[in-house]
C-alpha cells in the first residue's frame, strides 16, 4: 500500500481481477520477459506490448501465467500475442492487464485470454451483456467457437 | 476574446458557451478569459458538451462574435455550399462572413 | 447479389444491440469520449463540423432498390434530405444525432445493411470493380470473393484494434477500374496455367500524407488460401507497426520501412504457420455465396439498335453507356456531378428515382463507383431511352463520365473536421469554367480529384490533375498536381510548384488543360500527353 493509504495501481488491478479458469492461480508475481530467461524457476512472466511472444515459445512448458499488457486500449498488439501463445500449444493462464475496457473483453476471450486485471474496474452487468451479445462468429480464433461457415456446411465438420 | 465551442453530445449540434449554458448561435458566445479549460472540464463531465475546446475570437463590427479560424466560422454558420442548410439561409452574405 | 441468411442477420442485429448499449452508456456519462470514440467509429459514426456523420457500408458498391429506398427514407427521416456517395463506394449522412444512431442502424439492419467497420482503425469496406458481373473483360465476377472477404473480416477478434485503417480491393480484369493498387491489400483474380482461380496479391498501397503504390507480393495465391494469407499480412502489421505516431502506422509505412523483400518474407513465414490453423473458408462456402452472383436471366434475341435520333440522348449514350458482356444489354452510368452541384451528393427524391430505375430496368441492381457516381449495370439497350428520360427529369442525366467536369471531391472544410480548405467550391468553379459540352468533349478523358486536406479522401494523388487544399497562414491555399492515376498503370501525381488561392487554382487548371490541347498528339488523353512530355512544359504554362 502506498503511504497515502490509497491502493497502488497493482492492488487496484488485483481487486478488479476477473478470471475464467477453474484451476488455482499461479501465486508468483510475473517477472519481465528478460528476467524470466534469467530465472529458471520463474513460472509467471509479463509481456509488454512491444515484446516478442515468440521468444517464450521454447519455454512454455514451465509457464503457468502470462500477463499481457495493454498500455492503451487502442494498442491491439496483445491480441496477436495471446493467439501466438495459444497456437504454440500454451494452455496456462493468459491475463490481460492495463487499459482493459469492457468492450474489448469479448475479443480478448476469443484470442485466448482467460483472465483480466484492468486498471479500472469493469462493470459486471455490462460485461455479462457484452459476452453474450453475439450469437455466432464468422471466423476461427483461439477459442472453440464454431464459425458460421461451418454451421452452414455441417457436413464439413470433423468427426 | 476566448470562447468555448463544442458539440452537443446527444444531437451533435455545434454549440457555444454563453457564460451560463450552451447556445447554437455563435453571437451568444461569452469571453471566458483564462477559465475555459476549467469550464470545459465541468461541462464535459456533466455530458453537456462533447469534444469541446477553447478558441480565439473577436467581436464583430455589429456586435457579433467572429471565431479566428475559418473552420470554426464554418461550424458557426453551416456548409458554405448549402446556404439552405445553414443557420442563416436567408442571408446572402453569410458565406462571405465565413471566408 | 448476396442475401443474408439467418446467421448474417443475427450478427447485424446483435451489432445494433451492442451499439445501442454503448450509446446508452456514453449518453449516461458512464464512458468518456476517448473510450466511446473507437466504438462509435466501428459503427461508422464520426463527429464532424456540423453534427455526427454516419457512413453506411455498401459492400463492394452493390445495392438493390429496397436498400436504396431505405437510404432515401433515412435521409428524409433522420437527416436533411440527402446523402453523399464516397470514394470508397459507401454513403454518408452529415446531420445525424447520436441519440438516433442506434435506431438508424436498426432500420438499416431490416434491409441487410449496416455501418460496421466503416471508420476507425478497422478493416474497412471491401471495394470492387463497379462493373463487376457486367463487364466483358473480367475473369470471373469478383464479388463472391469480396463478399467472402467481408464476412472473413467482420469482427475479427485479433484485428479489431489495428494500428490504422485497412482497405481491401478486389478486381478481376486487366483494366483496373477500382484503383486497386492504392489499397492496403489489393487483389486481382487470375487463372493459372491449369485454369485454377487465384490472386495476384498487392499489399502496401495507400494515399494519405505519405502515398505509396502497392507492390506485387504474389503472382499466384491459390484462392482458397486467401484468408490465411490475409491473416498473416494483418498479423505482421499488427505486431510490428509503430504505435507512437498516428501518421506512421498505416501498413504502407511498415512495408516501406522493412522493405518489400523483408515484409514479404515475414508474411510468407507467418502464412505457412497460419495455414496450419485450418481457418480458411471451404469451397462449399464460396460456392454458396457465388450462387447469389450468377448472372441475372438475360433475355436473348434483343435488339442491338439504339435510336439516336434525339441528339441529347445520343450525347448521353456516347458518354455514359459502357459495353455489357451480354448481347442486347448495356451498362448505364448515372452522373452525380451536375455542373455547380456537389460531387456525390444525391437527394432523397433522386434516390427514389434511381431505385425505381434499378428495379424496373436493371434486374433490381445498382452500383456505387469510387468516383462518386452510380451505375445501372444491366440495362437493355432498348430501355436506355426511357432510363435517360427519367434521369433527365431527376437531374441525373449529365453526360460527363470521366470528363473534366466529372470531378472527385471530398466534402472538405464545408463538412469535415479534418479539412484545411474547402474542396467543393473549387470543384464547382472548375466545372463551371469548363461547362461547355463541346469543350469537354474536345478535352476528352480528364480525371480531376480534389482533397481538402492531406488525408487524401479526394484521391488527389491519383488524379490526372490533383488538387490539395492546405492551410497557408490561416487562409485556404491549393496545390496543383499532375500525372496521377488509379488505373492499372498506377502512378502518383506530382506537385507542380507553389500553390494558388481559389480563383488562381481554377485559372491554373485551365492553363494546364490548354497547354495539353496545344501539344497533344492524336488520340492522347491529358494523362498520356503528360506522361510523354513530363512536367517541364506544363510547369511553364502554369506559372509563366
Amino acid at each position: 500500500m502506498a503511504e497515502s493509504g490509497n491502493p497502488t495501481p497493482q492492488a487496484a488491478s488485483e481487486a478488479n481481477y476477473l478470471r475464467f479458469r477453474e484451476d488455482i492461480p499461479a501465486d508468483e508475481p510475473a517477472v519481465s520477459l528478460d528476467a524470466f530467461f534469467e530465472q529458471p524457476n520463474a513460472v509467471s512472466v509479463r509481456i509488454e506490448a512491444g515484446d516478442d511472444p515468440e521468444r517464450l515459445i521454447p519455454h512454455l512448458a514451465r509457464v503457468r501465467l502470462v500477463e499481457v499488457d495493454f498500455p492503451k486500449f487502442r494498442d491491439g498488439r496483445g491480441f496477436s500475442t495471446a493467439r501466438i501463445l495459444r497456437e504454440a500449444g500454451y494452455t496456462g493462464e493468459i491475463k490481460a492487464t492495463g487499459d482493459v475496457l469492457v468492450d474489448l473483453v469479448y475479443f480478448m476471450r476469443r484470442c485466448g485470454f482467460d483472465s483480466f486485471a484492468p486498471d479500472v474496474a469493469i462493470d459486471r452487468d455490462v460485461l455479462e451483456g457484452a459476452l453474450n451479445r453475439y450469437p455466432y462468429v464468422y471466423q476461427h480464433a483461439a477459442d472453440d467457437a464454431v464459425p458460421i461457415w461451418q454451421l452452414r456446411h455441417p457436413e464439413l465438420a470433423n468427426g | 476574446m476566448k470562447i468555448i465551442t463544442g458539440n452537443d453530445l446527444r444531437t451533435g449540434a455545434v454549440i457555444w458557451w454563453t457564460g451560463q449554458d450552451w447556445s447554437v448561435h455563435v453571437e451568444d458566445a461569452a469571453d471566458v478569459g483564462d477559465h475555459g479549460e476549467q469550464i470545459l472540464a465541468v461541462e464535459d463531465a456533466a455530458c453537456r458538451v462533447n469534444g469541446g475546446y477553447v478558441i480565439e475570437a473577436v467581436k464583430d463590427a455589429d456586435g457579433g462574435v467572429r471565431p479566428a479560424h475559418i473552420k470554426d466560422r464554418v461550424r458557426a454558420l453551416g456548409p458554405t455550399v448549402r446556404p439552405d442548410l445553414t443557420l442563416k439561409p436567408a442571408d446572402p452574405n453569410a458565406g462571405n462572413w465565413v471566408i | 447479389m448476396y442475401r443474408y441468411d439467418k446467421y448474417d442477420q443475427a450478427m447485424v442485429d446483435a451489432r445494433v444491440a451492442d451499439f445501442r448499449d454503448q450509446t446508452r452508456r456514453r449518453i449516461a456519462g458512464l464512458m468518456t469520449d476517448d473510450q466511446f470514440k473507437p466504438l462509435r467509429l466501428k459503427n461508422g459514426l464520426y463527429l464532424q463540423l456540423h453534427a455526427y456523420m454516419l457512413r453506411v457500408a455498401i459492400p463492394y458498391g452493390t445495392l438493390n432498390s429496397r436498400q436504396m429506398r431505405k437510404l432515401a427514407h433515412i435521409a428524409r427521416t433522420y437527416d436533411r434530405g440527402y446523402g453523399h456517395f464516397t470514394t470508397r463506394q459507401n454513403i454518408q449522412y452529415n446531420w445525424i444525432k447520436l441519440e438516433q444512431a442506434p435506431d438508424i442502424l436498426a432500420e438499416l439492419a431490416t434491409v441487410e445493411m449496416h455501418a460496421i467497420q466503416t471508420s476507425g482503425e478497422s478493416i474497412r469496406n471491401v471495394s470492387a470493380d463497379h462493373y463487376a458481373g457486367a463487364a466483358a473483360d473480367e475473369v470471373i465476377d469478383p464479388r463472391p470473393w469480396a463478399e467472402m472477404l467481408r464476412q472473413m473480416t467482420t469482427f475479427m477478434p485479433e484485428f479489431s484494434y489495428l494500428p490504422r485503417k485497412f482497405k481491401i480491393c478486389v478486381i478481376a480484369s486487366d483494366e483496373d477500374r477500382a484503383a486497386m493498387r492504392w489499397h492496403d491489400f489489393g487483389l486481382r483474380i487470375v487463372r493459372n496455367g491449369a485454369g485454377e482461380i487465384g490472386f495476384e496479391v498487392y499489399p502496401g498501397g495507400g494515399m494519405g500524407r505519405t502515398p505509396f503504390i502497392a507492390y506485387k507480393a504474389r503472382d499466384f495465391l491459390p484462392a482458397n488460401q486467401i484468408f490465411s494469407y490475409l491473416q498473416a499480412v494483418l498479423r505482421v502489421w499488427n505486431r510490428h507497426a509503430r504505435r507512437d505516431n498516428i501518421h506512421k502506422q498505416r501498413m504502407k509505412i511498415l512495408v516501406h520501412e522493412l522493405g518489400e523483400e523483408e515484409f514479404t518474407r515475414q508474411v510468407e513465414e507467418t502464412f505457412q504457420h497460419v495455414l496450419t490453423l485450418g481457418s480458411d473458408f471451404p469451397q462449399a462456402e464460396y460456392d454458396r455465396i457465388a450462387d447469389y452472383f450468377t448472372p441475372p436471366p438475360f433475355e436473348t434475341g434483343l435488339s442491338e439498335e439504339i435510336d439516336r435520333s434525339d441528339p441529347d440522348f445520343a450525347v448521353w449514350v456516347d458518354q455514359q453507356v459502357a459495353e455489357h458482356k451480354a448481347p442486347g444489354y448495356a451498362i448505364a452510368n448515372v452522373s452525380l456531378k451536375p455542373v455547380g452541384g456537389i460531387a456525390g451528393d444525391i437527394s432523397a427524391e433522386q434516390m427514389e428515382v434511381v431505385a425505381d430505375l434499378a428495379e424496373r430496368y436493371s434486374f433490381d441492381e445498382l452500383r456505387a463507383s469510387h468516383a462518386q457516381n452510380l451505375v445501372l449495370p444491366h440495362v437493355r439497350k432498348q430501355d436506355l431511352y426511357a432510363v435517360w428520360q427519367a434521369l433527365v427529369d431527376a437531374g441525373l442525366a449529365n453526360a460527363n463520365l470521366d470528363l473534366v467536369t466529372d470531378i472527385i471531391a471530398c466534402p472538405g472544410l464545408d463538412y469535415c473536421s479534418l479539412a484545411n480548405a474547402r474542396s467543393i467550391p473549387v470543384a464547382q468553379r472548375i466545372a463551371e469554367r469548363f461547362e461547355d459540352e463541346a469543350r469537354q468533349k474536345d478535352i476528352g478523358e480528364l480525371k480531376i480529384k480534389i482533397s481538402g486536406c492531406i488525408n487524401a479522401c479526394g484521391h488527389h494523388h491519383a488524379g490526372h490533375i490533383g488538387i490539395l487544399g492546405v492551410d497557408r497562414k490561416g487562409t485556404e491555399n491549393y496545390q496543383l498536381l499532375l500525372g496521377g492515376s488509379g488505373d492499372e498503370n498506377t502512378t502518383q501525381a506530382k506537385i507542380t510548384g507553389p500553390g494558388f488561392d481559389e480563383a488562381g487554382i481554377v485559372d491554373a487548371v485551365e492553363r494546364a488543360v490548354e497547354h495539353y490541347r496545344v501539344i497533344r498528339e492524336p488520340g492522347e488523353r491529358f494523362l498520356d500527353t503528360y506522361r510523354r512530355v513530363g512536367m517541364d512544359g506544363f510547369k511553364e504554362a502554369i506559372y509563366g
